[in-house]
């Protein structure tokens, strides 16, 4: 649903994609925003119109019409100057819808989403450009997000984004690639686009416990993206299915991650009224629609292991041998050391301390793990649980060492000081 | 009660640079500005005006000179104007103060003056 300026943005950009073509993608950008701007001067005279976004898309198309009318770019383009001149249904000031919405931005019916906004997602997820591209692009013109915005997400620089930016959409250009989807295209283009939409919601999980809102909002736009395509009968395979019960579960247990005091609560310690169960029903749907046919891909198996948890009405309830032998699969497919790592952490549930201890020395040499807070935090607990109260304290100040959010600072610095207690009371006893 | 007009002057590209989150909450702030005069009865009218293709009629030496403005770049132009109902020009000068236009712009405020 259209609930906002960001939203209806998105739906803009994509609806004057369509019409003028991807090359001309930043004049959609352009006039969409313009659109906006005039509707924040026009609306709090006249009021919310009924339809607010088929008049801000008559809006942008009138002013598309006059900028390309002005660079003769329309000279022999009739069929552009026919869709630009269709009036969009009811596009005039509403009549007693009120002037602003309580809440909402806007009254009246949302306006439906349609094939343009899934082929924009598509288009900015086209596998000419990069990964980093696909993403920026995809939360400017997809998500609607500003470029300081995109950069806070990201942790990037503002600059850096807008360099992406204006690259990736000289890209599209050049390779002259076309707006619609061709059904010939749905595996490879759909294979880029759920990558996007994984590497966003991981953004925003990664960071949920940090202080800056926009980077959960990260979450939610995944969510909604996967779910658009989800609601595509074509475009809706077993993949896509999995991947959002993946980000539903995930999402789910968001609540309870960060407790009152702003500290990471682990999976033991998690208040578990505080989960979503609207968000987990959604997500063991899906997860349900993603077991059709026998595709088995890293989302089915992630899903898997989130609903593992999900399910699990208590901690003591959390089945183990299952996720290890999920994590055992993943591994195989997914054979990256993050992975791994995690394995060895539910590996040390399943079978203790120091099989766990033993499974992370085995990867501990990899460089992509050198820096991640992860290893040397779970390596403490677990040389804590192990009784090495000695070790278990490196492993914590080396933890700190590393880069984490806030709230996992706060609960490793809490367990350094803990076992330094522990430590000294062992010592004098 | 008399009637002043407040005149709400911006750059054109005052809300070039907004993010669309950015920019609905500003609109927000207008509209619970403006509802609030509708609710009072403070207000008796307002209008946008069309960017873009004013024109300024002038006589000079004995023929009519249309041009097109009255904008240059950089320069703050008339966008839009609330005619209010206020007991005094402090009182006006007050509304003018809580709105967000400030942040943006300038408002020009003129009592509307009636000849009894």
């Amino acid at each position: 649903m259209i609930d906002g300026f960001r939203e209806t943005f998105a739906h803009v950009v994509a609806t004057l994609t369509r019409i003028l073509g991807p090359r001309h993608i930043a004049l959609a950008e352009e006039v969409a925003q313009d659109s906006l701007v005039k509707a924040l001067q026009t609306w709090p005279h006249e009021g919310v119109p009924a339809n607010p976004s088929a008049w801000l898309i008559q809006v942008a198309k009138n002013r598309a019409l006059d900028v390309l009318r002005r660079e003769k770019w329309l000279a022999d383009r009739s069929d552009v100057v026919a869709a630009l001149a269709v009036a969009q249904a009811p596009a005039s000031a509403a009549g007693g819808r009120g002037f602003s919405g309580e809440g909402v931005a806007f009254r009246g019916e949302p306006a439906a989403v349609g094939d343009d906004d899934l082929s924009m997602i598509f288009l900015a997820c086209h596998p000419i450009l990069s990964r980093e591209a696909r993403v920026a692009l995809t939360l400017k013109t997809v998500c609607g997000f500003g470029v300081g915005e995109i950069a806070r997400a990201l942790l990037s620089r503002e600059d850096a984004i807008a360099q992406r930016l204006v690259r990736a959409k000289r890209q599209l250009r050049d390779a002259d690639v076309r707006f619609e989807l061709d059904p010939s295209e749905y595996s490879s283009r759909l294979e880029s686009a759920l990558d996007v939409i994984y590497l966003l919601f991981n953004e925003g999980y990664a960071a949920h416990a940090g202080d800056d809102l926009i980077r959960t909002e990260l979450c939610d736009e995944a969510i909604r993206l996967a779910s658009l395509v989800a609601d595509h009968p074509a475009l809706a395979t077993p993949a896509v299915h999995a991947l959002l019960a993946l980000m539903l579960l995930q999402a789910a247990r968001l609540p309870a991650r960060v407790g009152d005091g702003a500290e990471l609560q682990r999976l033991i310690d998690q208040d578990r009224s505080r989960w979503d169960q609207a968000l987990i029903q959604r997500g063991m749907y899906h997860l349900d629609r993603a077991a059709a046919g026998d595709t088995l891909t890293t989302y089915h198996l992630e899903a898997g292991i989130a609903a593992c948890h999900a399910a699990a009405a208590r901690y003591e309830d959390t089945p183990w041998p299952r996720i290890v032998d999920l994590y055992d699969s993943l591994v195989v497919i997914k054979p990256t050391p993050i992975v791994a790592l995690n394995r060895a952490i539910a590996l040390s549930r399943l079978r203790g301390a120091r099989a766990g201890i033993a499974a992370i020395e085995a990867i501990a040499g990899d460089p992509a793990l050198a820096r991640y807070y992860l290893l040397p935090a779970a390596m403490g607990e677990l040389m804590r649980e192990s009784g090495d109260l000695v070790r278990a304290a490196e492993y914590f100040e080396a933890a700190l060492e590393c880069e984490c959010s806030e709230p996992e600072r706060r609960f490793i610095e809490r367990r350094l000081r803990e076992t330094l207690a522990l430590a000294r009371q062992a010592s004098s006893s | 009660m008399s009637k002043y007009t407040l005149m709400l002057r911006e750059s054109p590209e005052a809300f070039a640079n907004f993010s669309p989150a950015e920019l609905q909450a500003i609109f927000k702030r207008y509209s619970v500005w403006a509802d609030g005069l509708r609710q009072a009865s403070n207000l008796a009218g307002s209008q946008k005006l069309r960017d873009g293709d004013g024109r300024v009629v002038r006589r000079s030496g004995g023929r009519v000179m249309v041009t097109d403005g009255p904008f240059a770049e950089g320069k703050e132009v008339l966008g839009g104007l609330f005619v209010i109902e206020a007991g005094s020009y402090d009182e006006a000068l007050k509304i003018a103060n809580d709105c967000p236009h400030l942040d943006f712009g300038s408002i020009e405020v003129r009592e509307v003056e009636i000849l009894r």
